[in-house]
């Protein structure tokens, strides 16, 4: 007899083979691995004191040459290390402040969704009472009150985003919850913490990915806007924003200070940009084939 | 109609409240004594204790913020740590400049990103929507303060065309508003395409075009209006957010509005200006989506049917 082959497909595989197709998508991926490449390594070619923080006055506001590839800035420092060593910053902070963001979003609008009634109009008010301030305000007032260090930074950027996710969560939700599987899931006796994870969020997964890596993309657009007017990242901390901040005062004469910080922000953002727009396209069914 | 509207407005009430009370709780977090601000380094622990129950900051903060309230409700918003003016005549004068900012900047986006994202979508996957389609993408990653910079390297110190801070006049405003507009446009066309995108998918469109409807009558007759819809919220919501102060282009060019006005009192410790201008932000937000609601009934009648009945 022959074998009978029962091909299962894999719906992360269908995903991926219609992300691959799409070539934009694909170049946003290789510029966001090139980019996490240079920023896990970034410590293995360069010394921070040394290369990164250590000021050489009598080098300083040189332009772009062989030995300076970016210049230096007005304390001398080499520029193209500081613009390495950034990657590390606004990488590692986009990450865990969105992260922190979903995991607590999530919560909030799992149970508001799943539990409905009061506690979704209780939860969901007091999330609109968040959305209705400005993000950059909030997060601006959050840090002048908590004070500008990192971590003040993830926090204040982290509560302006929970509102987003605890929404797009909750719609989600709303939208399964009433499907099937999960009547049978509950007709089984399953409890609600292992409905929640096991059986709706994997099913509402596709949007919150999608709000998750435009939200990357805005968050280190929003580090760097702070960084900027003073009131992100510190100096002498190499910041892509804060360089920036520090280039503004010389840009009349020294206009390539301006330039590669700038251009790192925009391959980073454009990089999330680019992988969002590829995966929203990847998981929207009715675009199958 | 009437009746949906009022109960909206009504329904600003808690939001506003809400908001009130988590800048009031993080004002409260914020250190530094307002009694030490208002008499400077120089004044005695005598003086500041009697400044500090003289204006009542001893009481218990719910007590505090209730009064905060009831004063609010009644035009009174207290006076400036800063200046010592009242507080109503620091804001006022920030938000027409605002105002101009955010109307211009948004008129812009929409005369622009509409059309061509509407252009992109009917000829999609040509050369013309393949160069909109990045380009688009391209602005939405710059950050505005870059690209705030790099126009006035350009068009004020190097070329020396457009003034660079100066607001006195129209030209100071072209500055800020082609960066405000560059963003705003580019999430607009990118928006507008996806949309008619979808919207062109429909059954109705393909009735229409079965008829014999010629593409330019299906385009503005049948889809645009359905398209158009969430673009609108889209263009309320920045618009309503930038109305509170479009904070990093107002620092990259110095111009004195809200949201400048914001920075330097959170800055200076400066509470009661700062929960004014958040608060007027906050309003100003709200006013605009009921309007993009109330906007939206006359687009879609399905959604005005729904107002009638409820």
């Amino acid at each position: 007899m022959d074998e009978v082959v029962i091909k299962k497909s894999n719906p992360w595989l269908t995903i991926w083979h219609r992300y691959r197709k799409n070539r934009l998508a694909m170049f946003g991926l290789i510029l966001l691995i090139a980019l996490i490449l240079v920023a896990l390594f970034a410590g293995v070619f360069l010394d921070y004191e040394q290369d990164v923080v250590h000021q050489d006055i009598i080098h300083k506001l040189q332009w772009p040459s062989a030995e300076h590839p970016f210049g230096t800035d007005k304390y001398g420092r080499d520029i193209m290390a500081r613009v390495i060593w950034g990657a590390r910053i606004s990488l590692s902070v986009g990450f865990i402040t969105v992260f922190l963001a979903l995991f607590i979003g999530a919560i909030i609008g799992a149970v508001a969704g799943f539990y409905g009634g009061k506690v979704d109009n209780i939860l969901m008010r007091i999330m609109d009472v968040f959305l209705a301030m400005p993000s950059t305000m909030l997060a601006i007032a959050v840090v002048s009150a908590l004070g500008t260090d990192m971590i003040n930074l993830l926090i204040a950027l982290a509560i302006a985003r929970i509102p987003q996710f605890a929404r797009i969560v909750r719609s989600a939700i709303l939208s399964v919850k009433g499907m099937d599987f999960v009547e049978a899931a509950r007709s089984y006796g399953a409890k609600d913490k292992l409905i929640i994870f096991k059986h709706i969020i994997p099913n509402a997964i596709g949007p919150i990915i999608v709000q998750t890596t435009t939200n990357l993309a805005n968050t280190i657009l929003g580090v760097a806007g702070l960084s900027f007017i003073g009131l992100g990242i510190q100096p002498p901390t190499p910041e892509w924003g804060s360089m920036l901040s520090e280039a503004k005062e010389h840009m009349r004469y020294y206009p390539y200070l301006m330039i590669s910080p700038g251009i790192a922000i925009i391959l980073a953002v454009l990089a999330f940009n680019l992988i969002g727009d590829g995966l929203r396209d990847a998981l929207d069914p009715r675009l199958k084939n | 109609m009437l009746k949906f509207v009022g109960k909206r407005l009504l329904m600003m009430i808690p939001v506003l409240l809400g908001i009130s009370f988590v800048l009031f709780a993080i004002v409260e977090f914020t250190p530094g004594d307002p009694a030490q601000l208002i008499l400077g380094e120089g004044a005695t622990r005598e003086e500041i204790e009697e400044l500090r129950e003289e204006m009542g900051l001893n009481d218990n903060f719910f007590v505090r913020y209730v009064r905060y309230v009831v004063d609010a409700v009644q035009g009174n918003f207290g006076t400036s740590y800063r200046t010592g003016k009242s507080v109503v005549d620091e804001v006022l004068p920030r938000f027409p400049v605002t105002l101009r900012l955010a109307f211009f900047g948004i008129a812009g986006a929409v005369i622009i990103g509409i059309p061509i994202g509407i252009i992109s979508a009917v000829k999609q996957y040509s050369k013309l929507d393949m160069v909109c389609t990045i380009t688009a993408l391209t602005l939405t990653s710059i950050p505005t303060f870059w690209l705030g910079l790099m126009l006035m390297l350009l068009f004020a110190l190097k070329l020396g065309w457009l003034p660079a801070t100066n607001v006195e006049n129209w030209t100071g405003y072209i500055l800020p508003c082609v960066t405000l507009t560059a963003g705003t446009m580019a999430m607009i066309l990118r928006m507008t395409r996806s949309t008619m995108l979808e919207t062109i998918r429909q059954d109705y469109i393909r009735t229409a075009r079965a008829k014999g409807a010629s593409t330019r009558r299906i385009v503005f007759k049948h889809a645009l209006r359905n398209a158009l819809l969430p673009v609108i919220t889209y263009v309320g919501m920045t618009f309503g957010i930038q109305l509170g102060g479009t904070v990093i282009i107002e620092s990259v060019f110095s111009v004195p509005g809200m949201g400048s006005l914001m920075i330097t009192s959170i800055r200076m410790k400066d509470s009661p200006v700062l929960m004014a201008s958040v608060l007027l932000a906050a309003f100003c937000a709200g006013l605009v989506n009921l309007f993009v609601d109330i906007l939206y009934s006359y687009i879609d009648p399905r959604i005005k049917s729904q107002y009638v009945k409820g």
